[in-house]
């Protein structure tokens, strides 16, 4: 009985490589799942960027949708999505809102500077806290919240004109047609 | 036209291939000479077609026929002629039949080199190589045609991979497979003695050479890659536990485990299933690996395009091979446990143990690979265990290992002595301690270091010391046999590994830095001075190329050119600048520029201080070194009786007779 144990071993590890090609050919491996999905966005409350004596929080944002974008300027892949978020700020439906992850303000300002400010809201967190609670694992990431404060989508690393096309004016498409 | 003739060829391979499978298997179950004389022939025909079509790849590199899909897709016009060969292997359907060709070179050698064995030996060992032949040729004939047409034709291709534009990744695959392949000799010769009861443990000592060589080039091959990855990721690591590096490094463990044991099994006649049991892991770990990495259940950086239905191929090849071989071990493996008693303490004990820590090591690694799928399968969520978990584990394993590895040679077989190992031990033990207290105070105090320290002086005087008995006891010639020399090579490889590991690993020093040009920053005693950015021009790509001064209290140490390349189809790819030394490497690697508009401005730069770095590559090669000085020994190849004192078995006059 002993000599059929390491058979039995690999018929389980057989078994398990079995199951990793079927569950790739159905899932997406990279694909990370946010658990935040259709829960409503972590209470946050953070200082604005330029005017760091007011504040803005999840309260004090609900009502309408807003597309709630992660970023520093130290992050290289925010530099590559930030021409898109430039040119199709306007044109969203919803307002894009800045939050700026764990960096200097003077840093953040000179490259917003260089770069362009496509935020209508735009907060800072230099400790990174509200990113832990968000889930954030590298910038840049989106998420889009609904008028009730629900996280609706999430976009990890940097959106493109696809991702654009694609993922978030369908997604915000249809929070608009549901009745408020 | 060759393209096609490419494709005949491995056709006509796979029926080579069939036909050494099945009949020497047969011819050797039914005493049937003739049968059994096919595999021969068979091998060298199989071989003949494998290299053409091989030849008729790389023919199609160097012409640039872009008419081949493959080729296409991994050269261009601009790729310089050695990176084009190198592109053979680029990909994932040329990488196969690198796989296959290798696999042939180890057939051929073997064919050539087994006319001593017995007929029917030789015949089920070529004959289980077949088997192996088959699946992979038919893998690549159904699944991953590298001959494949694209029309119509481009006027030029892409590109090959970047990451393998590189001297040293050149010879990183071939060499690799050399060592994950060979283990296939290993695993025919244990299948042949498991399908013919071999009683005599004979064959194990046919069997050590052909290991110890594969064992060898798996170590060069890891060396290589683990090299590769410090010079070229530009991370400053060197091991990274990443899926695919754990997929050479497992089979190496069991591997290490298998040359040892077969030692056992050959001069002592103990431990006989497990050294069968050994070498059919090896071989199966290195199939695994082969699964792994093609199959797309795991994401790696080595990863090729993944496909469900080659994915599928495999798993049902891996069944057939590794579940057909595991079941015959179970029916078949010696059921007597053979061989002469053993004490406790005895070189067969510290064998042993070792041999326990190799396996429980390569079953965690293991573990820690598929622990993503496990995740998968049990419903728990993405999951993955990363340089915590093996870098916490593997040391815990490998300390018994190192603590014993010294003393193994002065231990007898059967019993060892126990008053000559303490005496050692206790020299070895001073020295060690001595050794630290000293290191102490050149390294801060640092833990890591310190134990390095004495780590690699307890090894290395055990090594010295038994040379030194040697020399002193043995007569002029008998004193260093190649099996021996060979042993005390890798051993003191090891100490030469663990002051690299260990030192490096606890006094490097890193900063990430912008840096203006005329900026400096000091790091490990050596001042860092950036001196800007520009264009430069290679063969088949772009760069900026930083320049940075090096000097340590105004002395000029080095001028240092990391580069970030930009290949002709946009893929970027950083060449890290190294200036290497004996005690410390100086390493910067270029980031990102502050501006892209201005290149001439700031940059982020990563910059490194790596003590003793270069010690852990050189103590792999001198592992590696060992490996091929002890498969040289006379004793594998003068035919002689597997025990001296043990009668003549009747194989060695049916031997004789096969040979004349």
């Amino acid at each position: 009985m002993t000599r059929l144990l390491p058979f039995i071993g690999f018929l389980l590890l057989a078994g398990l490589l079995g199951f990793g090609i079927w569950w790739n050919t159905g899932h997406d491996q990279t694909a990370i799942p946010s658990p935040l999905i259709n829960k409503p966005a972590p209470d946050f409350k953070l200082p604005l960027l330029y005017e760091p004596a007011q504040t803005v929080s999840r309260a004090s944002l609900m009502g309408k949708p807003y597309l709630l974008n992660v970023f520093a300027s130290w992050c290289i892949e925010c530099g590559v999505e930030h021409p898109v978020l430039q040119a199709e700020a306007p044109t969203l439906g919803v307002a894009l809102v800045g939050y700026n992850y764990k960096d200097a303000p003077d840093d953040a300002k000179a490259w917003l500077a260089t770069h362009g400010n496509p935020y209508s809201v735009l907060m800072a967190d230099t400790s990174g806290q509200t990113a832990i609670d968000f889930g954030v694992y590298a910038a840049p990431e989106s998420f889009l919240v609904d008028a009730h404060g629900v996280i609706r989508y999430k976009h990890i690393g940097p959106i493109t004109m696809d991702v654009v096309n694609d993922e978030l004016k369908p997604a915000i498409a249809s929070l608009q047609q549901e009745p408020h | 036209m060759t393209p096609e003739l490419g494709q005949i060829a491995l056709i006509l391979a796979l029926l080579l291939a069939l036909a050494q499978s099945i009949l020497p298997i047969i011819g050797a179950w039914r005493n049937n000479s003739a049968m059994m004389a096919v595999a021969r022939p068979a091998a060298f025909g199989q071989g003949f077609f494998v290299v053409l079509a091989f030849v008729l790849l790389v023919w199609a590199f160097l012409r640039f026929d872009f008419s081949v899909q493959y080729v296409a897709d991994n050269s261009n016009l601009a790729l310089p002629w050695y990176y084009r060969i190198t592109a053979v292997w680029g990909a994932h359907e040329g990488s196969m039949l690198l796989w296959i060709f290798i696999l042939n070179v180890w057939t051929l050698a073997l064919a050539l080199f087994s006319r001593q064995l017995p007929e029917a030996f030789a015949a089920r060992v070529l004959g289980v190589l077949g088997i192996i032949s088959v699946g992979f040729i038919a893998f690549i004939l159904f699944t991953s045609d590298p001959f494949g047409r694209l029309l119509p034709m481009p006027p030029d291709g892409g590109d090959l991979n970047p990451v393998l534009q590189d001297p040293g990744m050149t010879f990183h695959p071939p060499v690799i497979y050399m060592g994950y392949v060979g283990f296939s000799v290993a695993f025919a010769f244990s299948i042949a003695a498991l399908l013919g009861g071999e009683l005599e443990q004979a064959w194990v000592r046919w069997a050590r050479p052909w290991t110890n060589i594969a064992w060898a080039f798996l170590t060069c091959g890891i060396v290589a890659g683990s090299w590769w990855a410090y010079a070229e990721l530009g991370w400053g690591g060197w091991w990274f536990w990443d899926p695919v590096e754990n997929a050479s490094f497992m089979p190496w463990l069991v591997g290490t485990a298998l040359i040892h044991a077969q030692a056992v099994t050959e001069k002592r006649g103990s431990l006989r299933a497990w050294t069968i049991l050994l070498s059919i892991f090896a071989f199966s770990l290195s199939l695994l690996g082969t699964f792994l990495v093609r199959s797309g259940v795991l994401t790696s950086v080595h990863s090729f395009a993944s496909d469900p239905r080659r994915g599928l191929f495999i798993l049902c090849f891996l069944i057939f091979v590794v579940g057909g071989s595991l079941l015959l071990y179970a029916l078949r493996a010696p059921k007597v446990a053979g061989g002469k008693p053993f004490a406790v303490v005895s070189r067969e004990s510290a064998i042993l143990v070792g041999n326990l820590m190799f396996t429980v090591a390569a079953a965690m690694v293991l573990l820690g690979t598929l622990f993503p799928l496990i995740g998968d399968a049990l419903n728990l969520g993405k999951i993955s265990v990363g340089p915590p978990y093996f870098g916490l584990l593997f040391p815990l394993l490998m300390l018994p290992i190192v603590l014993l590895l010294p003393f193994g040679p002065y231990l007898r077989w059967g019993k060892g002595e126990p008053q000559v190992l303490k005496r050692v031990m206790l020299r070895a033990l001073l020295a060690a301690v001595a050794c630290a207290v000293v290191a102490a105070f050149f390294v801060d105090g640092k833990l890591k270091a310190i134990a390095g320290v004495a780590a690699a002086v307890w090894v290395a005087v055990g090594v010295l010391l038994y040379i030194v008995k040697r020399w002193r006891e043995m007569p002029r010639g008998r004193r260093y046999p190649a099996e021996m020399a060979g042993m005390l090579f890798a051993h003191a490889g090891v100490a030469i590994f663990l002051i690299g590991v260990l030192l490096s690993e606890s006094l490097s020093a890193t900063s990430d830095v912008r840096m203006a040009p005329g900026d400096t920053k000091q790091i490990g005693g050596y001042d860092f001075r950036f001196d800007g950015v520009h264009e430069t021009q290679g063969p088949n790509w772009r760069a900026d190329q930083g320049t940075v001064m090096v000097t340590r209290n105004g002395e000029p140490v080095a001028v240092m050119h990391p580069q970030k390349r930009t290949y002709t189809r946009e893929q970027i790819q950083t060449e890290s600048a190294i200036d290497p030394g004996v005690t410390r490497d100086l390493y910067v690697a270029l980031g990102e520029p502050m501006d892209k508009e201005h290149i001439d401005g700031a940059w982020a730069l990563r910059l490194y201080y790596k003590p003793f770095i270069r010690w852990l590559w050189f103590g792999g090669l001198m592992m590696m070194l060992g490996g091929f000085v002890s498969a040289g020994d006379r004793r594998f190849r003068v035919r002689r009786p597997a025990n001296a004192d043990a009668p003549e078995p009747v194989g060695a006059a049916l031997l004789s007779e096969t040979r004349a």
